[in-house]
């Protein structure tokens, strides 16, 4: 068991009112799985995203990661947990600027004392080639497509080996065809590495990609269900292909 | 985090913003600059007020008599006539520190030499008074022992005298001339000595044996002061305590009585001087000072531009691993980095502007290694201490708030 949430509860204070961002939360996550959450913006996904990647806490409630409850743990034990367990994707990169596709990877391990700045220029460099940029490693962001820079995001986001992998909305910024390579990409990881991976999103077309979805609503979830139809992200890449080949003989 | 990563981070943050850096630098450059500059300045004004004036003579003590009181009425100070033949003898019988004494009686009069005269001052004084000055002779002999016993009429004569009364040139030694109708014979012609620090010519003199001055021109048994000489440096101020001892015995002075004389040493002469452009190093350091406090809080300012601007990059490591303490680090680094950068430059800098000064304005300089670790403590002291506040504001961001930071 990779997560085990149980009645978590997060409220926020706006003003004088309260609001309950997630009420009531129960759901576990195995080892190898690649789960989507769905819901309206509002819904409180990403409030729930960030307690999972350990950014934030919740108000009660108990949130195991790895066997560990990590709702006790203090700031700096957390920063630890960031580093070590956890990957996370964002939709806007947030790659920093100025710096090379390789420097970017590497950022994680600067903070993890374990390696050397050889290991982690090697590690990065594997990594870099996992996620089929070996190429662009001394590339700048700013000369990177929107697809390549979220690849160095995810390379980021693998390279200090993570028991799970979150991603906030990570094709929401690209077009349909580079979405589907992200997301080929990352059914690569699920399946042929087994990295467990939990994606938000709020395109349906996207979520057809994994194989259980977990649907939030008003803080709740109203539905969490099996997909018996998981898409082949590379056959869809396939598909495309072959339809582009059609239009423009 | 290692601090080489810490510091790799700052070095690039640097170099990605290098106009922005060197601007923050230049604040720490001209601070640190300027007060290596200034007190080099004021350093070596010092040191050549005090080379002048241990140039007047070595380890000399001066004994002048003091006001005393006489009837209920304080004689003047200059005319008191208290030094005389017995104090000389017991200072040279019992004084262990004092290697050379000279009397010193004087006179102003005319000099001629045929139709050439010249007023100048007639200086009574023992044998030992060129060696108490260091004062060398730069032609002849001095006048001996014998002579002082003698009363001899011959004389010593200064560069100043020596030119107004032998106006083409002429040998003055073997010369006689006459002062006040009495002939004197010259025996030796005294080397430069220049100006002392107050501006006087010392070689408008005519030196003579004391008792020259005293049986043939002034008849009096008083002197005007007595020059001693110290064994050395660190017994100077032994001996000045020895002279007072003796003194006192000598005028047979009652305990609770004040000196009927003062004792004065060349220490305490550079000391009047020395504070006087102590006080010029400190206000001119302190000038300088302030424009390093002034580079520091354009550190700060900048700073907090840059956490404010970087809030996005803080937001992001930390949600990558980094804990509050590696981007407090991250951040009082850069700052260290950008001032000790800068101090490094200042020290340059400032030591060029030194050589300048004493290149083209001909002042002397001296820069002193304290002033330099000074400086640059100061520098660091100055990144740590306006680098700490933003760098505390930066480890306090709430990553979630920091990553939407637009």
């Amino acid at each position: 068991m990779i997560v085990d949430i149980r009645n978590l509860r997060r409220e926020f204070r706006m003003g004088e009112e309260m609001v309950r961002a997630l009420n009531d939360i129960s759901f576990t996550i195995t080892a190898g799985e690649f789960v989507t959450i769905m819901g309206s913006s509002g819904s409180g996904k990403t409030t729930l995203l960030n307690i999972m990647d350990c950014l934030d806490r919740p108000t009660s409630g108990e949130y195991f990661l790895d066997g560990v409850d990590v709702s006790q743990l203090s700031k700096n034990e957390l920063a630890g947990y960031h580093n070590r367990k956890l990957g996370f994707i964002f939709q806007a990169y947030n790659l920093l600027a100025r710096t090379s596709a390789l420097e970017n990877v590497e950022l994680p391990l600067m903070y993890n004392k374990k390696f050397s700045p050889r290991q982690r220029r090697d590690k990065a460099m594997e990594t870099l080639k996992n996620v089929r940029l070996a190429d662009r490693m001394h590339h700048m962001p700013s000369q990177l497509s929107g697809g390549q820079q979220q690849r160095v995001a995810i390379a980021r986001a693998l390279v200090n080996d993570p028991v799970m992998v979150l991603a906030d909305e990570a094709t929401g910024n690209l077009d349909s065809r580079t979405s589907y390579e992200i997301m080929m990409l990352i059914q690569e990881l699920n399946e042929m590495h087994g990295k467990t991976i939990v994606f938000v999103t709020h395109e349906p077309d996207i979520a057809l990609f994994s194989k259980r979805t977990i649907t939030l609503r008003d803080g709740k979830i109203i539905k969490d269900a099996n997909n018996n139809h998981v898409r082949n992200a590379k056959e869809v890449l396939a598909n495309l292909a072959s339809l582009t080949e059609i239009q423009n003989p | 985090m290692k601090i080489v990563n810490l510091l790799r981070i700052a070095l690039r943050a640097i170099r990605r913003n290098k106009m922005r850096s060197f601007l923050t630098m230049l604040g720490i450059i001209i601070g640190v600059g300027a007060v290596i500059a200034m007190i080099a300045i004021g350093q070596g004004s010092k040191q050549s007020i005090q080379s002048q004036i241990t140039a007047m003579g070595s380890n000399m003590i001066t004994i002048r008599p003091n006001s005393n009181i006489q009837g209920g009425a304080r004689m003047d100070a200059g005319n008191v006539q208290t030094l005389s033949e017995p104090d000389v003898t017991a200072l040279r019988n019992n004084a262990a520190s004092i290697s050379a004494l000279s009397p010193l009686v004087s006179a102003r009069g005319q000099a001629i030499n045929g139709p050439d005269n010249w007023t100048s001052s007639l200086q009574g004084v023992s044998s030992d008074y060129l060696s108490i000055r260091s004062w060398p002779l730069k032609e002849g002999v001095v006048f001996t022992d014998q002579d002082v016993k003698a009363a001899t009429k011959v004389c010593l004569v200064g560069q100043t005298v020596a030119s107004n009364l032998f106006p083409n040139g002429d040998d003055p030694v073997g010369k006689t001339i006459r002062f006040k109708n009495i002939p004197f014979r010259i025996i030796g012609l005294l080397d430069k000595k220049g100006e002392n620090a107050f501006g006087q010519d010392q070689d408008d003199i005519i030196l003579t044996p004391f008792t020259t001055v005293q049986k043939r021109i002034s008849a009096t048994i008083y002197y005007q002061a007595i020059f001693a000489s110290a064994i050395n440096d660190q017994s100077t101020s032994n001996a000045v305590d020895e002279i007072q001892q003796i003194l006192r015995t000598s005028h047979r002075l009652q305990k609770g009585m004040d000196d009927d004389f003062t004792v004065r040493t060349q220490a305490e002469l550079i000391s009047t001087f020395t504070s006087t452009s102590q006080i010029l190093t400190v206000l001119l350091a302190v000038i300088a000072g302030i424009s390093l406090v002034v580079g520091g809080i354009g550190i700060m300012n900048i700073m907090y531009v840059s956490v404010t601007e970087r809030t996005k990059e803080i937001g992001l490591r930390m949600s990558v691993g980094a804990r509050g303490v590696d981007i407090l680090m991250q951040f009082l680094i850069e700052a260290i980095v950008i001032s000790i950068t800068g101090g490094l430059i200042g020290v340059v800098l400032g030591i060029a502007a030194t050589r300048g000064v004493s290149l083209f304005l001909h002042w002397p300089t001296l820069i002193t290694q304290s002033s330099v670790v000074l400086s640059f403590m100061v520098c660091f002291i100055t990144g740590v201490f306006f680098g700490y506040y933003p760098a505390l504001k930066a480890s306090r961001l709430d990553p979630i708030e920091a990553l939407h930071y637009e």
